[in-house]
């Protein structure tokens, strides 16, 4: 999709079409609604009508004001038939967002991320000795989709064996045919998945309750907080939110540990830098998180008639947050489209959202991929992309599909 | 000049002298006073500069709406609990002595 679009009106173009992510063209329709219409009337598109706000201030902006702009029925710009709406906290407003939230926030409270980084440092340093060397390997399943599934695993205390299932429905649950331009799944397919995951978790949550583990994984915190104590017997509640930790805990990770190898690739001088002083790690981490944006937007819903930037909004009205976009806005980050990994305020990204909703696993994340660097540079003197990564056709989650690679051992 | 102490979740003390206008946060950031991450860069939207007012001479800003969405959010908050970008140094204010927590997310 190399397309031209200087001389189309900007209401002729569709600016979720998932092709443009697939073919990494999407920048420059980017830069030019920030430019000309930073919040911006969609009238047609598969999702239907939306608002796309695209400047970093405005998207922080549209964040605070939760009242406004709610984050139900859903997070998603395609609306699911209501009798398949499942509810999860990330797209509920206060007060049952915070009620469910705090009921598994200790799985990333930092007693626990202790613990999670021995474990990750040597699942990581496993990982890289395992692979081939002088032969081209796909980043992507050696290195990303394996660590984070076993990260996934030991978040759920899945079953150790099956823990494959968890990236397959990861990758599922998110694959909506109206959001990959007809590549992903049918309604119903994805729904037989979405039964297959309810049915293994409702088999765990039994087999738990009780069993007095002292865990802190996500279905003994559920089962531990009386707020979220009978979750189980509310399917579309239970189902719901072990979709958004299934997903949130997997492709974005796994997405941006796939970006980074891409990113030092085309940027040799800053590979050279790290490998030279490597306490430019976490620095280079928050880059790569902010440079792959591994999920492109969010979606609010206006509650009721309301004026924003000039543009009058109604009641029911969606409004498309586009992180990605908010990533290379000039304004809030100097040259933002170039990948610095020791830039100024390297921190202050879109990547993880803003408000209430922000990421809840960040610091988790962070500290998978600086961990994964840490090994990673102790032992390559050189990772090199053999030929382009495959990217996913798909409007939401910014991610590979393939990542060919080659890496050179130290001697 | 209002005299800041800030104290790290392991004890180790900085005491400056900080402009008034400024944030606790910003202070804390000039001086490099580790424990603060300021993600956000100062708009109360992503809780990272959680802080404890131990005390301070003066009578300190009520917490709004907004900061109060993000503290409600952290598992360590306590009654003195504030998001330092909220609160700037005056010298109404005074001094303050501040306890960073042991993580920010």
């Amino acid at each position: 999709m190399g397309e031209d679009l200087s001389g189309s009106s900007l209401a002729d173009i569709d600016v979720s079409d998932p092709r443009r992510f697939e073919c990494d063209t999407w920048q420059p329709l980017f830069a030019r609604l920030r430019q000309e219409s930073p919040v911006h009337y969609q009238a047609e598109s598969p999702a239907g009508p939306f608002w796309s706000i695209t400047r970093f201030n405005d998207v922080v902006d549209v964040e605070k004001n939760t009242e406004i702009f709610s984050s139900e029925p859903t997070i998603a710009i395609i609306d699911p038939p209501p009798e398949r709406r499942s509810q999860m906290f990330i797209a509920m407003d206060q007060p049952q967002h915070d009620v469910q939230r705090r009921a598994v926030q200790p799985v990333v409270a930092p007693k626990n991320l202790r613990e999670f980084e021995a474990l990750i440092r040597k699942r990581s340093g496993e990982a890289l000795d395992a692979l081939p060397e002088g032969k081209t390997f796909d980043w992507v399943e050696l290195v990303s989709r394996n660590l984070t599934t076993q990260m996934l695993a030991t978040l759920f205390d899945f079953p150790w064996e099956m823990r494959h299932k968890l990236s397959e429905w990861s990758d599922a649950v998110t694959s909506d045919e109206r959001m990959t331009a007809g590549k992903g799944l049918k309604m119903e397919e994805r729904l037989e998945v979405i039964m297959e995951i309810l049915e293994v978790f409702t088999r765990l949550w039994h087999e738990r309750i009780g069993d007095g583990v002292e865990s802190f994984d996500l279905i003994r915190l559920l089962q531990r907080d009386p707020n979220t104590a009978n979750m189980v017997g509310d399917p579309t509640n239970y189902i719901g939110n072990l979709m958004l930790l299934i997903v949130g805990g997997n492709d974005t990770t796994r997405n941006s540990m796939s970006g980074g190898v891409h990113f030092l690739h085309d940027n040799p001088d800053q590979f050279e830098r790290v490998k030279n002083d490597r306490s430019l790690i976490p620095s280079m981490v928050c880059e790569i998180i902010r440079y792959q944006t591994p999920l492109s937007h969010m979606r609010r819903t206006v509650t009721r008639d309301f004026e924003f930037r000039g543009q009058k909004m109604k009641a029911g009205d969606k409004v498309i947050l586009w992180y990605c976009s908010a990533n290379r806005d000039e304004s809030a980050i100097p040259n933002a489209d170039q990948f610095l990994i020791d830039r100024e305020s390297v921190r202050n990204h879109a990547s993880f959202g803003f408000g209430i909703h922000r990421c809840m696993g960040n610091r988790l994340a962070e500290m998978q991929l600086r961990v994964v660097w840490e090994e990673a540079l102790k032992r390559f003197s050189d990772i090199k992309l053999m030929s382009p990564p495959t990217r996913l056709c798909h409007n939401f989650v910014r991610g590979y599909s393939s990542m060919p690679v080659q890496v050179t051992r130290y001697q | 000049m209002p005299v800041i102490k800030f104290i790290e979740f392991d004890g180790t003390e900085h005491e400056v002298d900080a402009d008034t206008g400024m944030t606790l946060m910003e202070v804390a950031m000039k001086y490099d006073v580790p424990g603060i991450d300021a993600d956000c860069g100062g708009g109360a939207v992503c809780g990272t500069c959680h802080c404890f007012v131990e005390n301070s001479t003066g009578p300190l800003p009520d917490v709004d709406p907004q900061e109060e969405s993000m503290l409600g959010l952290r598992p360590d908050r306590e009654g003195n609990s504030r998001l330092s970008c909220q609160i700037h140094v005056s010298d109404s204010i005074g001094d303050m002595t501040v306890k960073l927590p042991e993580f920010q997310m």
